[in-house]
């Protein structure tokens, strides 16, 4: 089988990403984000931006509409919960193919156009199904209540294997292990592993070459011999699937879809996680997630109270119009502050931070001697 | 045998005729200029040729095939392959990525969903690649990004990527246009190389020099017409050509 004529390389790059997830409860603890519910929240968005990586990282068209498939793939988990069981199995796999299925339809349409008109058609395509869900397809969305679990579903599956909830509220389990807390994060950090693996082998295959090449010279590929509409197409769905099982993962996390989750607010969140990482890169896109998952919450977290405490130390004068100051930029505000981080991102790190880890090495292995040369050609895309 | 055959191919641009009941054949095995003032009509002959523009009238056959109607990526699968005036290659990837994609083209076809498989398993490939960038002189920058490269350098790898694919024809769109006198020398230099191979060539070209070192035969195309087509040593004093190219000058 080819699996295991994975690349040494490539294998140990694999293996230090499973030891990192796996020990992420015990390595992120220092910084405060040792807790399962957060952890939860960078290995899902974590695969987003790996799938979203593919299509933008690779073949360069930027969609501005994969919160759509997240959305798409949470009422699929969340319906599969209702209908057949409480398994996250197969409401993940319902999820991400419902995704795909979505994404191939937008994607059919909007890869019509390159450019700018590619993004504007994938964000009224999103914004389309997220107006929909609030409004005509509420007998499937359920509305601004969200679709939520109730007692009375049928679970076809679970009750042809005789699994009664009695009279609580079900919550998903996989063969008895519930769905929250680190039990929760693992599943979800299994299939984060799962979709790096296949990130990783799609990085190395001709597949993924001509990906590159889509995004590099689309005029050249067709005077190669090469359709470059399938193969956008194909990177498009695969990331839409990605999409898909990330929004079924936040289902089994928590049982309940809102249209919210496909609002332009969130395709923008994640085009932003691939930049800050370094779209294009491997890692990168999974590194982004987890840094905008984990500012988002300890900016969110404070409030005047905190910051008080925080410039206890001025005159009271100036604590008040420090806090006043600071408080746009954390709380609800905390927009602001990604906005500036992503600005200087940007403009300082046009490769995201994927290029500032590379810099830093170049600089220290400068330092002790110039390092090895060779140690430092790794493939292009990494 | 003529490998490609224009019949009778007509286009118009509005009012304008910039073709104008084209006949041309080109011989299988032998570098076929085509010549003419600004205007004449040569770049939208040869985009005729590649399913970028399509005449009002008329017929273009490759090796009994026609090519009307059809997508610039099924043309090349045909068995043509283009080099374009401004050399059109893979600026962010490695020279060798560059050879291996129209490589992976010529053996997979037009889409191929390989994904599982790994480029480093592919050493058909590889080695060919890297057999070609040598032919090409570039084996030593394989690794480098090709966005880097001279324009000489650009207009090599650009014919490495066509023969990778062993064409039956090669179209050349001014291959030397915008390049110092020594890179204009070693392109002339390669494509007799490759002409010595016996690889069938349509050359478009304003430098006479390069026309006259290269061509078996040669075109003069005039306001979208074919004015002559003779052996170069004829052409040369052919007065219509040198009346209408020329504009009477002495060769």
């Amino acid at each position: 089988m080819s699996f295991f004529k994975t690349q040494p390389k490539d294998l140990i790059l694999l293996l230090c990403f499973a030891v990192v997830v796996l020990l992420a409860p015990i390595l992120f603890a220092p910084i405060g984000a040792g807790y399962p519910d957060l952890l939860q929240k960078f290995a899902i968005f974590g695969i987003f931006a790996l799938g979203f990586n593919i299509l933008f990282g690779l073949t360069g068209y930027l969609s501005f509409g994969h919160a759509a498939f997240l959305g798409v793939g949470s009422y699929s988990a969340v319906w599969t919960f209702k209908l057949l069981s409480m398994n996250p199995l197969p409401a993940i796999i319902f999820a991400t193919l419902v995704g795909g299925l979505f994404s191939a339809l937008i994607g059919f349409i909007s890869l019509r156009r390159t450019g700018i008109y590619f993004s504007i058609l994938t964000l009224a395509f999103a914004q389309m199904s997220y107006n929909m869900a609030y409004s005509v397809l509420t007998p499937i969305t359920n509305g601004e209540t969200g679709l939520q679990l109730v007692q009375s579903d049928p679970r076809v599956l679970d009750v042809a294997f005789g699994r009664d909830y009695g009279a609580v509220l079900p919550s998903s389990d996989l063969f008895g292990i519930g769905m929250t807390g680190y039990p929760g994060y693992y599943f979800c950090g299994f299939m984060l592993i799962l979709c790096f693996f296949l990130t990783l082998r799609i990085f190395r295959s001709p597949f993924g070459m001509m990906l590159r090449a889509v995004k590099s010279n689309q005029n050249r590929m067709n005077y190669t011999g090469l359709n470059t509409k399938p193969y956008a197409l194909a990177a498009f769905v695969i990331s839409g699937m990605y999409a898909g099982l990330a929004g079924g993962l936040l289902a089994v996390t928590d049982p309940l879809a809102g249209a919210e989750r496909m609002q332009w607010t969130a395709s923008g969140e994640v085009v932003l996680m691939t930049i800050l990482g370094g779209s294009g890169t491997l890692l990168g896109p999974v590194i982004g997630a987890g840094a905008i998952k984990y500012f988002e919450n300890i900016f969110s977290a404070f409030n005047d109270q905190i910051l008080a405490q925080v410039y206890s130390f001025l005159p009271e004068i100036l604590q008040q119009i420090m806090v006043a100051i600071s408080s746009l930029f954390v709380g609800e505000g905390w927009h602001l502050t990604l906005g500036a981080l992503f600005m200087i991102i940007v403009i300082f790190l046009p490769g995201g931070l994927m290029e500032g880890f590379k810099r830093l090495r170049n600089l220290i292995s400068g330092k002790f001697g110039g390092g090895n040369g060779s140690g430092r050609a790794t493939a292009p895309a990494e | 045998m003529s490998i490609l055959s224009v019949r009778n191919v007509n286009k118009n641009f509005g009012g304008l005729k910039a073709l104008d009941a084209v006949n041309l054949d080109v011989e299988a095995g032998t570098v076929h200029a085509i010549i003419g003032p600004n205007g004449a009509g040569k770049s939208t002959l040869l985009n005729c040729f590649v399913g970028r523009l399509e005449p009002d009238t008329g017929s273009v056959t490759f090796d009994g095939k026609s090519l009307l109607g059809i997508q610039p990526h099924e043309i090349n699968q045909l068995g043509v392959s283009r080099v374009f005036q401004t050399p059109e290659i893979f600026g962010d990837l490695s020279l060798l990525e560059n050879v291996m994609i129209p490589a992976f083209a010529k053996r997979d076809g037009a889409f191929k969903m390989n994904a599982w498989h790994e480029v480093a398993e592919e050493n058909d490939i590889h080695a060919l690649a890297m057999e070609m960038l040598a032919d090409v002189a570039l084996d030593g920058k394989a690794h480098d990004t090709a966005a880097q490269l001279s324009r000489g350098d650009k207009r090599r790898l650009e014919l490495a990527m066509c023969l990778v694919q062993n064409p039956k024809l090669l179209l050349l769109d001014e291959p030397t246009a915008g390049m110092a006198r020594a890179d204009t020398n070693n392109t002339i230099d390669l494509m007799k190389t490759i002409a010595g191979r016996g690889v069938t060539m349509v050359v478009i070209e304003h430098d006479m020099h390069v026309v006259f070192s290269l061509a078996d035969k040669i075109s003069v195309l005039a306001q979208g017409t074919v004015i002559a087509e003779d052996l170069p040593e004829n052409i040369k004093g052919d007065p219509r050509v040198q009346e209408a190219y020329l504009g009477g000058a002495q060769l």
